[in-house]
This record gives C-alpha cells, sequence and structure tokens, in this order.
C-alpha cells in the first residue's frame, strides 16, 4: 500500500517537472490558430500592403508620402493630445466620483454603482447622440459651438469612459479596510489626507488598470469623433477611415493604422512601465 | 484622563445594541470589557471613539463632553484585532502618520517614532514594511502608532484575538508592562476572552445583550459574582438551584451552610461554586451523585456528575485512579467557596 503511494507520488512528480511536449502542444494550438487566423495575419495583410504602393512594387513610399502630410502630422497630434487629456480627465473625475459612491453614505449609492455596470455596455456614440441632443445644433439647451470642436470630442469622451475608471477603483474600495480609514481618523487624519495618504495610495493599481483601459480606447475611438461632427477633428482612425473608404487610398490608410497600432501598444507599454514605477 | 458613559444607548435600524451605560473608567485604570459577541462591548467602544453615534447619553473623556466631535478631534489612540496598518508604509512612517496628521512639528517627529518604536520593541523594524512582519509584530506596531500620539485614552479593540495562543500570552504580559510604563493612560480593553480580562484589567465590566451585567475588579468578580452570567462567563461556575433554609440552603436532600443574609428563608436561590474548588470524597457539604462524563486536560480532571438532575462539574489535580462512567461518586465543596446568588436562568 504504501509502496503504491511512494509509486504514484514519484509518477506525479515526474509528470509535473517535465510536462509532456506534445500534450501540451495539443491544448495550446486551437487558441493560437485562432490567434494567427482572426488577428495577426489580417495585421500582417495591413502591414504589407503598407509597403506597397498603388503604383507598384515595395517601397516606403506610401510612409514618406503619409508622413510629409500636414493632415498627418495634425491628425497625430490630436489624437495623441485628445487620449492623454481624456485619461487624465477621466481618472480624475472617476476617482472623485468613485469615492463618492463607496465613501458617502447616501440612499441609493448601490443603485448608482450597478448603473456603471450598465453604462458600460452602452455603445459610445450613444452617449455623443445624448450630447447632441442637448447641446447640439437643435438641441434643448440650445446650440453651443463647443460640441463640434475638440472640446466637444473631449467631453464626449470624458464622458463615456469615466465609467471604465470608476469600475476597478469600487472594487478596490470594496476591499479597503474601513478599519484602516477609522484608524487613520482616530489618529487626528481628516477626510483629505486619509484620501491622500491611504486611499489614493491603495487605489493605485486600480488608478494604473483603468486608466491604460482608457487610454487605449480612447487612442482607438472612432464612434464619438464621427458622431459629434467635428469637422476639423481628425484623429487616427478618422484618417484611416477617409483614406480608405472615401480617397480609395488603401496604401495610405494601412499606413495610417499601423502607425496607429504602435502608438496603441508604445503608449500602454510606456503607462504600464510608468505606473509599475509608481509602486502600482 | 478617564472615560465617562452618562446612559448611553446606541440602535442600528431600532435594534438597540447598546442600552443605557453608565460606567466610568477613572484616570489612568485599565477597565476591560468582557462580554459574549453581540453583548454590546465594541459597540461602546466604537461610541468612545466617535464611529457610532449614540442614540442618546453623553461620553465623557475626562470633563469634555466628547459626544458630538469628530474621531480626529478626540485625541484617543486605537488599537483594533485587524491591526489596520497602513500596508504601503513601512513601520516608522505607519507610527510617524498621527503625528504628521496633528501637525508636530517635523523636527520632533523623529525623536517621537523612536520612542514609540522603542517602547514595544520594534526599533530594529523600522524599515520593513508592514507585511513582512508576523502578526504579533504588526500588533506591536499598531500599539506604537496609537501611543505615538501620546494619547491619554487607548481603545483596544480584541487586540490579541488575532494572535495565537502563544503569543497572546507574550503579548498579555507586554500589555501589562505598557500600562505600568504608562500609568495615566486610561485603557477601555474589549475582549470575550476571561483570562486576558482576569490577567490585565483593574476592573471587568462584564456585559450581556446590550447590557451592563457587572462591574468590579477582578477579584470580586471571580470571588463573589453578583448574578449567574458573570458568575458563568467570568472563570466558569456550577449554578445549582436551592431552596433558603436559615443559615443554609437545601441542594439534594443535603443541607449547605453558607452565608444566607439578606434572602428569605424558603425562597429559590442559585447556589454557585467554582469547578476547582470542588472536592472528591468525604468532607463538609458533602452530596453523592454519577460520573457522567469524564475528560482528562493533562494537569487536571474535569468531572461531570449528574447530582439530583443537575450537573456538577468538579476540575481536580490529575487522578491516579480516576472514577469510571457511571460511578457513584462523593464530592464536597468548603462553605466559604460557595455564593449564593438571585434565582437566575438556572431555575429554567
Amino acid at each position: 500500500m504504501a509502496e503504491a503511494v511512494q509509486k504514484a507520488r514519484v509518477v506525479r512528480g515526474r509528470s509535473r517537472s517535465s510536462p509532456r511536449p506534445f500534450g501540451a502542444l495539443v491544448w495550446a494550438l486551437p487558441p493560437i490558430a485562432a490567434l494567427i487566423l482572426f488577428f495577426l495575419y489580417p495585421l500582417a495583410l495591413v502591414v504589407q500592403q503598407s509597403f506597397h504602393p498603388d503604383t507598384g512594387g515595395t517601397s516606403l513610399q506610401p510612409y514618406a508620402d503619409v508622413f510629409a502630410s500636414e493632415g498627418f502630422r495634425h491628425a497625430l497630434w490630436t489624437t495623441v493630445w485628445l487620449a492623454l487629456a481624456s485619461t487624465a480627465g477621466c481618472l480624475v473625475l472617476g476617482f472623485l466620483l468613485a469615492l463618492v459612491i463607496a465613501f458617502v453614505p447616501f440612499p441609493g449609492a448601490k443603485a448608482v454603482a450597478r448603473f456603471i455596470d450598465v453604462y458600460l455596455s452602452f455603445p459610445s456614440f450613444l452617449i455623443t447622440l445624448a450630447l447632441l441632443f442637448i447641446y447640439g445644433t437643435t438641441g434643448i439647451v440650445g446650440s453651443f459651438q463647443f460640441l463640434t470642436t475638440p472640446w466637444g470630442v473631449l467631453l464626449a469622451e470624458v464622458t463615456y469612459f469615466t465609467p471604465f475608471v470608476m469600475r476597478p477603483l469600487l472594487a478596490a474600495f470594496s476591499q479597503l479596510d474601513t478599519a484602516q480609514l477609522e484608524a487613520a481618523s482616530s489618529l487626528g487624519a481628516r477626510a483629505p489626507r486619509i484620501v491622500r495618504r491611504v486611499i489614493l495610495p491603495e487605489a493605485l493599481p486600480a488608478l494604473a488598470a483603468g486608466g491604460s483601459l482608457v487610454l487605449v480606447l480612447c487612442l482607438n475611438e472612432f464612434g464619438i469623433v464621427l458622431f459629434t461632427g467635428a469637422k476639423g477633428v481628425t484623429t487616427l482612425p478618422m484618417l484611416v477611415y477617409s483614406k480608405a473608404i472615401l480617397e480609395s487610398d488603401y496604401p495610405g490608410a494601412c499606413v495610417v493604422a499601423v502607425v496607429n497600432v504602435l502608438i496603441s501598444v508604445g503608449l500602454y507599454g510606456l503607462y504600464r512601465v510608468v505606473s509599475r514605477r509608481a509602486g502600482a | 484622563m478617564g472615560i465617562r458613559f452618562d446612559s448611553v444607548t446606541v440602535a442600528y435600524d431600532g435594534n438597540v445594541v447598546l442600552d443605557s451605560l453608565d460606567l466610568t473608567v477613572e484616570p489612568g485604570e485599565v477597565m476591560a470589557l468582557l462580554g459574549p459577541s453581540g453583548s454590546g462591548k465594541t459597540t461602546a467602544l466604537r461610541a468612545v471613539a466617535g464611529f457610532v453615534r449614540p442614540a442618546s447619553g453623553r461620553v465623557f473623556l475626562g470633563d469634555r463632553d466628547v459626544t458630538d466631535l469628530p474621531p480626529y478631534r478626540r485625541g484617543i489612540g486605537m488599537v483594533v484585532q485587524q491591526y489596520a496598518l497602513f500596508p504601503h508604509l513601512r513601520v516608522d512612517e505607519n507610527v510617524a502618520f498621527g503625528l504628521r496628521a496633528r501637525k508636530t512639528p517635523k523636527g520632533e517627529i523623529r525623536g517621537r517614532v523612536a520612542e514609540a518604536l522603542e517602547m514595544t520593541g520594534m526599533a530594529a523594524y523600522a524599515r520593513r514594511f508592514p507585511r513582512e512582519l508576523s502578526g504579533g509584530q504588526q500588533q506591536r506596531v499598531a500599539i506604537a502608532r496609537a501611543l505615538a500620539i501620546r494619547p491619554d485614552v487607548l481603545l483596544l479593540d480584541e487586540p490579541l484575538s488575532a494572535l495565537d495562543a502563544q503569543l497572546r500570552s507574550g503579548m498579555l504580559a507586554e500589555l501589562a508592562r505598557l500600562h505600568r510604563e504608562l500609568p495615566d493612560v486610561s485603557m477601555l480593553y474589549v475582549t470575550h476572552d476571561q483570562v486576558e480580562a482576569l490577567t490585565l484589567a483593574d476592573r471587568i465590566a462584564v456585559m450581556d445583550a446590550a447590557k451592563l451585567r457587572a462591574c468590579g475588579t477582578p477579584r470580586q468578580l471571580y470571588r463573589a459574582p453578583t448574578d449567574e452570567f458573570t458568575a458563568s462567563f467570568v472563570g466558569g461556575a456550577n449554578l445549582v438551584p436551592v431552596t433558603v433554609g436559615t443559615g443554609g440552603v437545601f441542594f439534594a436532600g443535603t443541607e449547605v451552610k453558607v452565608d444566607t443574609d439578606g434572602v428569605i428563608p424558603g425562597a429559590w436561590a442559585t447556589l454557585c461554586v467554582r469547578p476547582h474548588l470542588v472536592g472528591l470524597g468525604e468532607g463538609p457539604n458533602q452530596f453523592i451523585g454519577t460520573v457522567t462524563e469524564i475528560q482528562w486536560r493533562g494537569a487536571t480532571h474535569r468531572l461531570y456528575v449528574n447530582v439530583d438532575g443537575h450537573t456538577v462539574m468538579a476540575d481536580l489535580r490529575e487522578l491516579k485512579n480516576p472514577p469510571g462512567l457511571g460511578d457513584s461518586v462523593s464530592l464536597h465543596f468548603a462553605s466559604e467557596d460557595a455564593v449564593l446568588l438571585p434565582a437566575g436562568v438556572s431555575h429554567g
């Protein structure tokens, strides 16, 4: 009996230290295949197309053309600052709102927290549409020109993406030990100090998670920019759309798309490095 | 600075969790609030700290009515069961937290932190993070943090409950030493553990079902409890219903000589005898019963003996030849070891 147990242990020990490569491959293959088929291959096509100008051959000409154009540089700048500003706005607003919902007892706080979940499932253009109904040219409040400026896009993005920051924050706040807040309070700390010195440090991972998500989503946001109808506001996704659909300049569109992807991945990576440095 | 509860009542949604508590903790005194969970003892402590608002009644710190003051203006040190250290701050920064919040001059903070850590024996761990410390060490840091602001009142809410038994007795000695070193600090010590209360407290307030049952020195409560709940909760007790005669009571057909001053002859009462004061064999106040259960506890044997339908417990020095189950045994106790209590639940 004891011998059998011994043997079983040895067998199990061996299988754990060196898993059979074949068995592992069987399980890993389907998801890898799906990833290649549905994600990497189309992406590779886009990259490939970006090196094939309409005049034929393989060259960097599309890149040179796109980088030289005023429109692209403007769109690049607009995309980046809008995304950064929106993320900053979402972080500040989301943190304050989550604080109120989590720590200021008011009737209906639970219901509001539930509504945040529902809000996340709304399509982004819906929010823009709602803003148009209120502030647009034929809106309830009256016509406000700012809606068709970058500030309108910023307002819409902050409005729509703030709940994406609040969700992880509320989860983090519910994990926070209220005894810590009480300890801080009886040690003589008032609310602002408690928020700054106790709550904020413990919310950093959640802020990093929510912030990086919102940053990437904002960089790639299309619906909001389209629906505000802001003529002067051209972001990279809008540029891809207009080049590909309106101007039939596929190589140009692919170049912009590649740049957009690189910026998304790059900024996201930078954000993670920075937030990890910050102790999150 | 003392603490005074002036008919403090606390209710949540109409549920009274603390019923008209009147209690005074003298300056420099250690008062234990002892009771089972849900007895209102933690609520009483939280009312002093400022985390629950009494529905009625006032709370005083010294002569100051603090009932309407927010926690941060009460100047109280508090230590809780789960330590509640700030996980992202190092030990010294945890201890400095209260000093910074109270705008202590910068130059003074370092010395005060060192002093508090020295007092709790944690000076060597100043640069550690809480997660790098054991439970006992974390609780020492929490105590240092509470003491760093030099409070006149220290509130301890089950501070040792999260520690294992061995550590607990060590920490108990530490707390007793701290009390000797800080003779002016009043301590309110909430616990459900009678050993902690008996060891540490100058006085014990026994609480049950939102009410204060009894308050006195550990010796008083142990030697001369005044009600059945206190007798059984503090130290454990045999509580048997008896009828009162003149100069004694009757139990299981035997007359027991006890002090019956102030009790009407013929009335029902409860006889209280501590299990370790019950002896085996012949003696005064002797009665006979059947052994129903026998537990060996190392240094002692505990016998459960059925006497006339009532279970009597006896803690005896380890027996060489313990009786068997169902054996008939004689038990006895000295008259001065028995206390007569007003009839209560044991008459069920």
